[in-house]
């Protein structure tokens, strides 16, 4: 929700760019209203507004133009399954498939009914080639999955799990990492050590010593 | 074939993100040498002095593009890293930043001293929550440590650094959209001239570099110009972390000098996949035309690529076997281009709009051998009259494809659909976009 404490934090985040240049903090900006709201809402534009001195539509013109920026309320997790060629031709095609027939919805698109709200999107690359097919959940990385296993995390996902990211840091929510984004450092301990490096990241490192 | 790691040596140590284990492998040595040892032009020299050539897809060379900027003017200078890793099969940038986020910043500070800049942003795209963690985790442990901040290691120089978090544009790899984006704006390209070197972020004069080339300035400090010069060929030297992605036996990041082969790389990666065979790769990113079995040794460097009619991008190599369809790959390209085009130019905006129409028809089989020339034909009307390099980028996979595989895409039209379909869910999936 849009309160007095989101207009604080804006400031904040307008501070952190030279002076006079605080449309700089836009995206940063609109990252947090997702953080409050789950996506642009239209308080969150009059408040982006407000702070900068623009115009809602000047604002609207930004928020429209990325990806990431959602126009419609999101779930309580992001599930972006990347359909771009290489995951693709890997899997990706059968994976999001899967994935939209168990959740009964399209890209972009949330579930409603029973279970905790699931949003679906296909992805353009997530860069994790060399990790295909991938998909993501909140943006953390599910590494090398299959139409079942892609479906088995969104069965956890929705009875309320939260399955253990093959890298990246464990999962809390889509608002969660919008506040990341927005700059604010993820307050949880340890987070931080969450594992990354992977066979592939490695594989030609592993090569050289061999050598 | 001998492969010194530079730019990933770290990868595999423990917590390799940490500033205990980057000082470990001799992180920060190159920033203390440059800063109390070197004058900012000696620097400038020393990197041109490597023939470092940018990594970011282009190639310039960056000792030129710091020496663009003018010295002496009253303007604030900027360092803007473009951490927007987007292109399609470009994947090296993430894990490098994931593990080893200090050797990134080193290089920051060494390169805004060089160019006399106070203030450095790192331009991260959004969907890459981890990677934000590590950078904040370092910057704060960098700040603590006196490498940022003003007057560092008492020299006073001073260097701030800012993580930005982009939203989900791949424009925004392309450097002048990326100032727009940072700006607040829409992420869409400027016209050139006047370039960011004079007229960059707010104006002033800008750097603007990807995460590779920023990572390879501390290893030229510390072992000079000429040791950096002398690997790989001579106009495109150093190493570079190839990215193997597909149809082979181990994928992953395999960092070897500029200049290594594909079949050099693919013995390193364990050959194809289950002894298949290679059918069209790309040499980096889908935005370089794919290239076929008759590549696999073409030296992989700015000049020797472009020679073979291809680009060396990004090095990162997709790479495609005999059960993969061409038309079906090159449509999802397309896709992606047209998903992506900023809309500001109408060549890019309206071509891959159309190109996407007919990709699909004739991935589907309801297409005709008119389709084929009304795609080169629009290739042609978009290539080199878009007005960034997106729009070439789109025809790449478009117009090599039809170069290698003309026998394919008729095949498809005459069999009234895809012959290489290997399964319904395969063929029809993620058509209901």
């Amino acid at each position: 929700m849009i309160t007095d404490r989101t207009r604080a934090e804006m400031e904040q985040i307008v501070a952190r760019y030279p002076e006079g240049r605080g449309r700089s903090a836009l995206l940063p900006m609109l990252h947090l209203v997702q953080a409050e709201e789950g996506y642009v809402s239209p308080d969150g534009v009059a408040l982006c507004a407000d702070v900068l001195g623009l115009t809602k539509a000047e604002v609207t013109a930004v928020a429209t133009f990325y990806t990431m920026f959602k126009r419609r309320p999101t779930g309580e997790h992001i599930v972006s399954v990347c359909t771009n060629t290489l995951c693709a031709l890997m899997g990706g095609d059968d994976v999001y498939a899967a994935v939209s027939r168990r959740l009964g919805v399209g890209h972009d698109e949330t579930t409603s009914g029973d279970g905790t709200p699931l949003t679906l999107e296909h992805a353009e690359c997530l860069a994790a080639c060399d990790y295909a097919p991938v998909l993501t959940v909140d943006y953390e990385y599910f590494d090398q999955v299959s139409p079942e296993s892609a479906v088995e995390i969104v069965e956890a996902l929705q009875r309320g799990d939260k399955p253990t990211p093959t890298r990246g840091a464990p999962l809390s929510s889509f608002r969660d990492t919008e506040r990341l984004l927005a700059g604010f450092p993820d307050p949880r301990p340890d987070v931080i050590s969450a594992p990354t490096a992977g066979e592939p990241s490695l594989a030609g490192l592993a090569h050289a010593e061999e050598k | 074939m001998p492969t010194t790691p530079m730019l990933t040596k770290g990868w595999a140590d423990p917590e390799s993100w940490t500033l205990e284990s980057a000082r470990r492998r001799g992180g920060y040595t190159a920033l203390t040498k440059a800063l109390t040892t070197m004058e900012p032009d000696e620097v400038i020299a020393e990197v041109k002095a490597s023939n470092l050539r940018g990594r970011g897809g282009a190639g310039f060379a960056t000792g030129m593009k710091w020496g663009f900027i003018p010295q002496g003017d009253d303007k604030p200078h900027y360092l803007v890293v473009n951490a927007d890793e987007s292109e399609p099969g470009t994947c090296r940038d993430v894990p490098l930043m994931l593990a080893d986020p200090h050797l990134l910043l080193e290089g920051i500070v060494i390169t805004c001293y060089a160019v006399r800049a106070e203030r450095a942003f790192i331009y991260v795209r959004g969907e890459v929550p981890h990677v934000i963690r590590r950078l904040h985790a370092a910057v704060e442990e960098a700040y603590a440590a006196g490498y940022f901040g003003s007057d560092i290691l008492g020299t006073g120089v001073t260097v701030d650094v800012l993580i930005h978090a982009g939203a989900g544009a791949y424009i925004c790899g392309e450097e002048t959209a990326l100032l727009d984006s940072l700006e607040g704006f829409r992420g869409q390209p400027r016209l050139k001239p006047p370039f960011p070197a004079t007229h960059g972020l707010y104006g002033s004069p800008t750097v603007v570099n990807n995460v590779g080339t920023i990572a390879s300035v501390p290893a030229i400090i510390n072992d000079g110009a000429a040791a950096f010069a002398a690997i790989g060929p001579e106009k495109s030297p150093g190493t570079s972390i190839f990215s193997l992605s597909g149809r082979v036996t181990r994928p992953g990041q395999y960092e070897a000098p500029m200049g290594t082969t594909l079949r050099e790389l693919l013995d390193m990666a364990g050959g194809m996949r289950d002894g298949r065979e290679l059918k069209f790769w790309t040499p980096g990113g889908s935005s370089t035309p794919m290239l076929t079995a008759e590549h696999l040794d073409l030296p992989l460097d700015f000049d020797s690529v472009a020679a073979a009619g291809s680009l060396n991008g990004t090095s990162a190599l997709m790479i495609f076997d005999e059960t993969d369809c061409v038309v079906r790959a090159t449509w999802k390209w397309t896709e992606f281009y047209a998903h992506e085009s900023c809309g500001k130019c109408t060549p890019c905006r309206e071509g891959t709009y159309w190109m996407v129409r007919i990709l699909d028809r004739l991935e589907h089989g309801t297409g005709t051998e008119e389709d084929i020339e009304t795609l080169l034909d629009t290739c042609d009307n978009i290539f080199g009259r878009a007005f960034c390099a997106l729009g070439d980028g789109a025809t790449s996979p478009i117009v090599s494809s039809i170069q290698y595989f003309r026998d394919e895409y008729i095949a498809h039209y005459e069999q009234g659909g895809c012959p290489l379909a290997r399964s319904l869910v395969g063929a029809g999936a993620g058509d209901g976009r």
